[in-house]
């Protein structure tokens, strides 16, 4: 048993590639067999993904989810940032580029209402649950955008550790929730084709959330949205701890 | 061969996560400003200028190729290693600011997307374009 474990440890990436192949291949046999393919394989596979890293995570006691258990730590390297970014920068291959120039404008107008209406429902959540101060309130909002905002915004204004985890939370979260639930609203919001993938990127910002819920929806829109998307963190780094904390601080008199 | 495109895709990757540092910093912003987008645009040209030189080579592409590929099964071992504990177990207000964010952005991109008419959906694209290759 010790000889099989310290092989699969000792060959991380690889072990990761066979783990994640072979969630790829139950679900898509879920999706086939028992949804006759209405949800998609990857939709599925995803909801596995989580899952998952739900129950290593109760095991473990970590924060990495299945990374955490010795065995599958190549999973972190495998759907950590620089392979993750490697391969949606890949997908750039397949974009047309007629169609990124169309709809250039209406993504800039996504990505600005994309860190303004987040905002504004975190800084409300957090005012409802008895938040008062404008570095709490502008904290929880700016987890609302992304959960790389919320703390880049916390560390910034100084907030208590306490705001930032609840920050972090709620951008991991809605990260999740993207994934979960793009399949199941792309119908009605329209999420099929390339002008839409655009303005759903900047709007939901996640560069995980989108990349997961568009590759769930349709694997053909993911460059488009990740065009988009990956702006979005930058800009509401950028705005969050100080246009937004300014004009929080003249709502709440400091 | 194939290692000139998996190449090309690091250099291009590489190159738009310095500019993208560099962007945050002009900007005094503790993040990387649309390195991956930077990325990606860089990609989209070098794959044009390539194509116009006629240097588009079958391993160029493959290298590249593989790796888009490669791109769900990246998303699902992203998914296998979040924080879902924590992310379930931080109290009310968390789930109502993410749950209300994410109602309220999907009723945007259902409202922006409309805006300009109906335009062509990716079913239509590759149906137009699949009809002029004759494929």
């Amino acid at each position: 048993m010790s000889v099989i474990t310290h092989a699969l440890a000792a060959n991380g990436l690889l072990t990761a590639f066979a783990f994640v192949g072979v969630i790829m291949w139950v679900s898509n046999l879920i999706s086939k067999r028992l949804t006759f393919g209405r949800i998609h394989g990857s939709a599925i596979g995803i909801l596995i993904g989580l899952a998952l890293a739900l129950w290593a995570g109760a095991v473990t006691g970590g924060q990495k989810g299945v990374a955490d258990l010795p065995v599958l730590a190549g999973v972190g390297l495998m759907g950590g940032s620089m392979l993750r970014d490697f391969a949606i920068v890949a997908t750039a291959f397949e974009v047309d580029v007629a169609h990124v120039r169309r709809a250039g404008a209406i993504g800039a107008v996504a990505i600005g209402l994309g860190t303004v209406l987040p905002f504004l429902v975190g800084v409300a959540t957090a005012f409802a649950f008895g938040y008062r101060d404008a570095v709490s309130l502008t904290t929880i909002g700016a987890g609302a955008i992304t959960y790389i905002v919320g703390p880049v915004t916390g560390a910034a204004l100084g907030a208590s550790s306490a705001v930032m985890a609840l920050s972090i939370a709620t951008g991991v979260l809605k990260a999740m929730l993207v994934m979960i639930g793009t399949p199941m609203v792309a119908q009605a919001i329209g999420l099929n084709n390339p002008r839409s993938a655009m303005v759903f990127g900047g709007l939901m910002g996640t560069v995980s959330g989108v990349s997961g819920g568009l590759a769930a929806t349709d694997r053909r829109l993911v460059p488009y949205g990740s065009l988009t998307a990956t702006f979005h963190t930058g800009v509401g780094c950028l705005i969050a701890p100080s246009l937004f904390y300014m004009v929080m601080r003249a709502l709440m008199h400091g | 061969m194939a290692i000139s495109g998996v190449a090309l895709l690091a250099i291009c990757t590489l190159l738009g996560g310095v500019l993208g540092d560099w962007l945050g910093i002009a900007l005094g912003v503790k993040a990387n400003v649309g390195g991956v987008g930077i990325a990606m645009i860089l990609l989209i040209a070098a794959r044009l200028w390539l194509l116009r030189h006629g240097r588009l080579s079958q391993g160029v592409m493959q290298g590249v190729g593989f790796w888009g590929a490669l791109y769900i099964p990246i998303v699902i071992a992203m998914a296998a290693q979040q924080n879902v504990v924590s992310a379930l177990k931080s109290g009310p207000v968390v789930v109502v600011a993410a749950i209300g964010t994410l109602i309220v952005c999907f009723a945007a991109v259902a409202l922006i997307s409309r805006v300009g008419g109906p335009v062509e959906t990716m079913d239509e694209i590759e149906a137009r374009k699949t009809g002029v290759s004759g494929r």
